[in-house]
This record gives structure tokens, sequence and C-alpha cells, in this order.
């Protein structure tokens, strides 16, 4: 029987598969269970890096030393990543290194929805798109032949819905692989000028060999149908365009960087009219308009979100697609966007942040969930450890006043990402900028991984856990105190006397995520006679407080027992559900 | 083989839709139908509104169903059932567990939860069944089993064997909880 995985497990089995012995990443959302699948072979090592530079670093080494190497990130992480990247494409590799690109057309989970199919393109590397987990599975086992024939990175890329869709895997046994010899060979890999030079002069003949290579690809295959209609596709797109016009002719794409042009080329000269369905950019369309053919893309297709079978029947046949459904409601329907669980220890931290007025420079995890009402506390949020730097760069071009009304706040995760280097960015050149971090012991938004704040690796084995507190004094902060988030009180005297004081200063908030603390407490209950309404309690906006009619309750299903209300309430109207 | 079918599953993140939709997918396997299935997670636990798609069929190419293409939608809760009330077929059926939980902008006070949903589906739907999910689960042994039940309600309408459904139960939910499961399971089956 086949096994039903996910694209992401089905990537994992590939690698295993394909003999790997090294793999690496940072979590991000399409491309978190990836590594987290791979963790569970003995035979392979796996680590989460910091951030996805290291983690691609790491790899490169581990390629050099010899071994194939899996490394795997979201869309955005190959921006942090692209640094090594672009030189290692001069280098080449040793082992084969795949390096997973996983997208989110339509930003599931994500702060853009960026198209990096331009990486390969930019990068010189060969690139690689399933369609299903079979295809993602096979893909990457292909991918390290083409990674070692070629001496190239090879990358492969997925989206949400190829990431996160489970369909029928055979799976196969794996193919143990030796180390490759080890030689130095300083000209392959020092990448100074004199060897660069040499070295982009052979990443331009690979390019020329993997023209041809992608014209021969098994991967980039034609399945003939009615020639009116000739549509060129990849990834998901490919499953939309069968379910939504299956008896056109059409050119599946697997290996998309370098295209193949004279597969296309013939295509687009056997039908009589050519489509090119592919979401985000005209990444195909452009390239193949500038070889002189005539296609129609992103003149009827959109530029943003995630494409489905109803839009592509709407698009090509003017059909809407839809079959005939059940009367919609007329109702307007209320949204039910996602919010800090009961009991999260951020939540406090915004409530004071709140109550003080303060201005947020906001960073990525599930404290950007205060964005959102009824918190609404953060004024900006860009990237992953963006926070630092910008409350600085608000400080300097506004002044020290402003200053003071401003705090930067970011997760322990996100902090040992890249906010290091923004807080000493604040150091050095004088900022007095308030940092919070966050630390609930975990990276949370991504599905609870550790990191090298937790004290354990990714197989749950012991290490070395960083000590926040000494590394930002070592950075030169002095001011420097630790708090308990569930500490309302403490939390609004620590930072009103932080946020005015002349120098940095960092607040390590630290209380471990509620959804990893599993020791159940007594949910609490409103004395309905003490009650005033006033729905001071509900600035928390907790989900377990709600509205019944005219009165405030508590959900005693939702509430965690973590007490906040207790403090906020000045009527002493909230207690424990058996006191009360 | 059973006829093809598309199933939605939708609920609020932590409602327990995840495990409902990897058992009813187990079953597919079973029983030697194709079968796709996609989810978004991410903010699953977060208590935003959570949609499994579940496909069964000879061939299955999209894993995501068109709009009045669901042949089945499981409701974990009633707001979420009529948000994706468009997606049922004309002659499609809703299932749909009777239990609120109000989203922020309705905790709030910015909007009311809609009053009547129930009517609504009834008057739109082919064929809808209402179902206390959360009193069952609660006889069973343990509130949290309420998808249990659910997925139960959705195992009778669906032409296989009830053993198939257990043993996938059995793989699937950890050994030391498979019995009020089961016992959740049977409760929703009778
Ligand atoms: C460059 C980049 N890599 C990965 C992600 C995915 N991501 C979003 S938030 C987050 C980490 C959050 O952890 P932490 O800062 O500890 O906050 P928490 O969620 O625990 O509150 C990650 C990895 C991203 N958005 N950008
Ligand atoms: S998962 Fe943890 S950190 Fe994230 S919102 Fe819930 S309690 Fe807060």
């Amino acid at each position: 029987m086949k096994n039903l995985l996910s694209g992401n497990e089905a990537i994992a089995r590939g690698a295993y598969e394909a003999g790997v012995t090294v793999a690496t990443a940072y979590p991000g959302t399409p491309s978190t269970e990836i590594v987290e699948t791979v963790a569970k072979y003995p035979e392979i090592y796996s680590e989460w890096a910091p951030n996805e530079k290291v983690a691609l670093e790491v790899g490169i080494g581990a390629s050099i030393a010899g071994a194939r190497v899996l490394v795997a990130m979201k869309h955005v992480g190959v921006n942090v990543a692209a640094d090594p990247l672009f030189t290692f494409s001069y280098t080449g590799v040793n082992g084969g290194l795949v390096l997973i690109s996983a997208g989110d057309p339509g930003m599931h989970s994500s702060q853009n929805e960026q198209d990096n199919r331009y990486y390969a393109k930019f990068a010189k590397v060969p690139m690689l798109e399933p369609s299903s987990s079979q295809e993602a599975k096979d893909m990457v086992k292909a991918a390290y032949l083409l990674s070692e024939t070629f001496d190239t990175p090879v990358m492969v890329r997925t989206t949400t819905r190829i990431a996160h869709s489970q369909t029928p895997v055979d799976t196969e046994k794996r193919q143990e692989c030796q180390l490759k010899e080890y030689v130095k060979n300083p000209k392959k890999y020092v990448m100074i000028p004199a060897y660069g030079r040499m070295r982009h002069k052979v990443v331009e003949e690979r390019r020329m060999a993997l023209e041809k290579e992608s014209d021969a690809s098994p991967w980039n295959r034609i399945e003939w149908g009615d020639k009116k209609i000739g549509i060129i596709t990849s990834g998901i797109n490919y499953q939309y365009v069968k379910e939504a016009a299956g008896s056109a002719s059409i050119l599946k794409l697997g290996m998309i960087n370098p295209l193949p042009k004279k597969v296309i080329t013939e295509f687009v000269s056997q039908v009589d009219e050519v489509y090119v369905v592919e979401e985000l950019e005209p990444f195909i369309e452009e390239q193949v308009k500038s070889w002189g053919l005539s296609v129609i893309g992103k003149d009827v297709f959109p530029r943003t979100g995630e494409f489905s079978p109803e839009l592509i029947a709407e698009k090509l046949l003017g059909q809407t697609g839809a079959e005939e459904a059940a009367a919609a409601a007329e109702q307007p329907i209320p949204v039910r966007p996602p919010v800090l669980c009961p009991g999260c220890p951020h939540r406090g931290m915004y409530y004071v942040i709140n109550k003080l007025k303060l201005k947020v420079t906001g960073d990525i995890g599930c404290y950007t969930l205060g964005a959102l009402p009824p918190l609404e506390a953060m004024d900006s949020c860009i990237c992953m450890g963006a926070s630092i730097g910008t409350a600085l760069g608000m400080e300097k071009a506004r002044g020290k006043e402003f200053g003071q009304k401003l705090v930067a706040i970011i997760g322990d995760s996100t902090f040992m990402h890249s906010g290091i280097t923004g807080l000493l960015d604040v150091v050095y050149n004088k900022g007095t900028t308030t940092t919070i971090i966050l630390d609930n012991r975990t990276t949370a938004m991504t599905g609870h991984q550790d990191n090298p704040g937790t004290g354990y690796t990714v197989n749950k084995e012991e290490t070395v856990e960083v000590d926040l507190l000494n590394l930002v004094k070592a950075l030169g902060i002095k001011r420097v105190i630790e708090v308990d988030p569930y500490d309302l009180d403490k939390v609004e005297e620590i930072l009103k006397e932080e946020t005015v004081a002349d120098e940095p200063s960092v607040i390590i908030a630290k209380r471990p995520c509620a959804l990893l603390d599993k020791s159940v407490q007594p949910p609490m209950a409103i004395d309905q006679d003490k009650c005033t309404g006033c729905k001071r309690c509900m600035k928390l906006g907790c989900p377990a407080i709600v509205l019944d009619g005219e009165e405030i309750t508590i959900n005693y299903t939702q509430c965690n027992g973590c007490e906040l209300c207790i403090q906020v309430c000045r009527f002493d109207a909230i207690g424990k559900a058996g006191d009360k | 083989m059973i006829k093809p079918v598309d199933i939605l599953i939708v609920g609020v993140g932590g409602q327990g839709t995840v495990l409902a939709s990897k058992i009813l997918a187990q079953v597919g396997l079973e029983i030697g139908v194709d079968v796709k299935v996609s989810e978004i997670h991410g903010m699953a636990q977060r208590g935003g509104s959570v949609v499994t798609q579940v496909r069964f069929g000879q061939k299955v190419h999209s894993p995501i169903i068109k709009k009045g293409g669901a042949d089945i939608i499981l409701a974990f809760e009633k707001l979420e059932a009529l948000r994706w009330l468009d997606y049922l077929s004309g002659d499609g059926q809703i299932i749909v567990n009777d239990q609120q939980i109000d989203p922020m902008p309705v905790i709030m006070g910015a909007v009311q939860y809609p009053q009547g949903i129930l009517d609504t589906i009834n008057n739109s739907a082919a064929n809808t069944l209402v179902i206390d999910a959360l009193t069952l689960a609660k006889e069973a042994g343990n509130i949290k089993t309420a998808n249990v039940v659910l997925l139960a309600i959705l195992a009778r309408q669906l032409d296989v064997p009830k053993e198939v459904w257990l043993k996938a139960l059995e793989n699937i939910v950890p050994a030391k909880f498979f019995e009020v499961n089961r016992k959740a399971f049977e409760l929703g089956y009778k």
C-alpha cells in the first residue's frame, strides 16, 4: 500500500532514500515539517540552525566535506541565505546539495508572497518544481544526481498547496551513499576575485549545459490533447489545469530553471493558442515572450494570490467553473482571525504597553498577533529581526523624546535569528532603545521548535542553553532586567523606568508558551454581583472572556487559568471558578 | 469502490479537525481509492478558521474542492458551517456541530454572531444534520473526543465498513487514548 505523505514528508523521504547524511534548516511555514521528519531518521544528522544563512552555510560545509545535504527554508528564508547561495553557485558542490524553497502564494502564513523562482535564475542554479508528493520525493532524488553531475546546488521549489497536501507515495529503500573524497581545492572553494573570475566562467558553461539538460529532461513533458488550446504550467497549477481543462494540450514543466527552450518552442508551434498558467510573477511567460513566441499569461491571470481550478476554468474557458451550489448565506459572516491563546505570556506585555500608550516596532512570531484588534499594539512589522533596527531608526529620525515612547518587541527565536546584530547597532551608535525580548522558551509560531535558547536540539537532546541575559550584557547593554510577564504591576514599573532611561535597555519577559506548559490551572469565573461591566478585562483581548448579552463571562472550556484578568479587574469581581 | 466524494472539514483552530481528517484519509487509502488532502496549518492552534479538504476518487487531480463541489461538509462549529456553505453542492449534505465559538470581532462587540444559523443552513442545504457532539463526547468520558464523535457521524454517511474506521482510529490516536476515542466513535455511529 502507498503512504499518504504531505509534500514536506515526501521531500524528507526523498532525501532519506537518496542517502543524505546531513540536513539543516530554520523553521518557517510551509517548510517546517521537512527537517522535523528528516530528524526521525537516525542515519541523518539533522539540526535547527539559528537562521537560514547559517543553515545553508552548514550545508555548504557538509557538501564540501563530501556528504549529500538537504537544506530547507521558507521563501523569505532564502533572502536571509541569499549571500552564501550566490557564491556557492560559483564554487559548486562536492556531495550533492539540495535547497528547498517553500513559497506561500496567498500568504496563508507569511509577510509577503515573493516568487522565488527568480532566485534560481539569478543565482544560476537549476530549479525543479513538483506537482504532487510522489513527484516531490522523486525530484529530490533526481536533484542529487543533477547536483553532482553538474557540480551545482539544486533548488526545489514548493508552494503551500504542495507542501501541505497529502497525496499517495510509493516509498523505496535508502541508497547508502559514501562520503565523497575530500581534497583541498582553493581554486574551487576559496572565492577571492582571482578564483571567482575563473569560476564565473565555469558557471556560464554550466548554465548552457543545463539548458540542454532541461530540453532533455523527463520532468518536462507534453500531454497532447486538443490542439486549439495549449497550456504551459508547473507545480500545483498542473493539477488545477488537469481538473479544469484536462482535454487541452498541456506542457508540464518540472524543471523550471533553466527553461527547456526547444521543448517550449515546439509546443507553441503545434497549438493554436497558448496560455501560461503560473501563480505570482510572469516568470515563464516573460522568458518565452523574449524568444519571440506569442503566449497569453498575466493579461488574463492575476499576479497576486493563489489560483484554483475555478479561476483557471473561468479565465481559459469563460466558465464559472463552480458547480450548482447550495444557496449561499446572505448574512454578513464575521471573520475569525487567529488570536493569542488564552494564557499566552505575550498578552500581559501588550496590555501594559497599551496602558502606557507606547509605540511598538514589532517583529515576526506569535506576538505579531498583538497587532490585531483589540490589542492593536504594533506600529511596524517588516521581517524577522527588523524590530530593533527600526526602533533605532525612528529614534535617530525623530529624537530621543520620541524614543522614550517607543519599544522594540522581539521573540526569543527571532532575537537569535537576526535580532542580535540590531541590538549591537543600538549599543554601537549610542541609541537609547528599549528592547523587549519575549522569551517564551520556544519558536511557537511555526509549531514549537527548539532554538539555541531552549537547551534542546531538534532531536530533543540536551544541549547548551544560551544565557540571554549575559549575551545581551556582553553586547554592551548595561540595563538588562528579567521579568515574569504574568506580573503586570512589575512589568508596568519596569517599562516606565526603562523607556525613559538615557541608555539602551533590554527587558527579558520570561515565561513558557501556554501550549508548552501542560499543567492544568482552575478556570476563572466572574462574580456578576460585583462586575460593573466596565470591560477593562476585555482589553486583554483574551478569547475566553466574552460578552454574553449584557454580562461579561468567562468561557470555562477556553480559560487556561493564567489569572491576568484577576489582576486587571478593579472591583475584585474575578476569581477561580470554584471560589466565586 | 465507493463513488468519488469530496469532503470539507471546517472548524476553529484547536477543535481537532486535523486528527479527524487524518483518520478519514487513512480510511480512503485502506479502501483503495486515490486520496488527496489539503490543509492549511500554521495558525491552526491560534483559534483561527481552519479547513481541510479531503477528496476520494478513481483519479484525483486538484487537492482543493471547488465552490459548490463538496458532497459533504463536516462543520465543527456553526459560524464556520455558514462560512463554507457555498462550497456545498446542490444535493450535498452538511453535518453541523451545534456549538458556538465567538470570534474576536464578536467578543469585542464589533459585530454580532449571526442569529438563526441552523435555520439558514436548513433552508439552503439539501440535507442538514445537526449534532450536539460535546454532549456525546462528555458521555464518552472526554470532551476532547468531540472530533471523533463528528467523524463517526460522517462515517455513517459513507459506504465503508465500520471496522475499517475503527482500525484507522486505532492506527492514528495514541494507544492510551484509544479506548475513550472508540467509545466516542461508537456513540456517534449509533
Ligand atoms: C526569514 C524568515 N524565516 C522564518 C520565518 C517563519 N517564522 C515566522 S515567526 C518565526 C519564529 C517565531 O519565534 P519567536 O520569535 O520565538 O516567537 P514566538 O512565535 O515563539 O512568539 C518564524 C520562524 C519568517 N517569517 N521569516
Ligand atoms: S502558541 Fe504560545 S506563544 Fe503562541 S499565541 Fe499560543 S500561547 Fe502564545
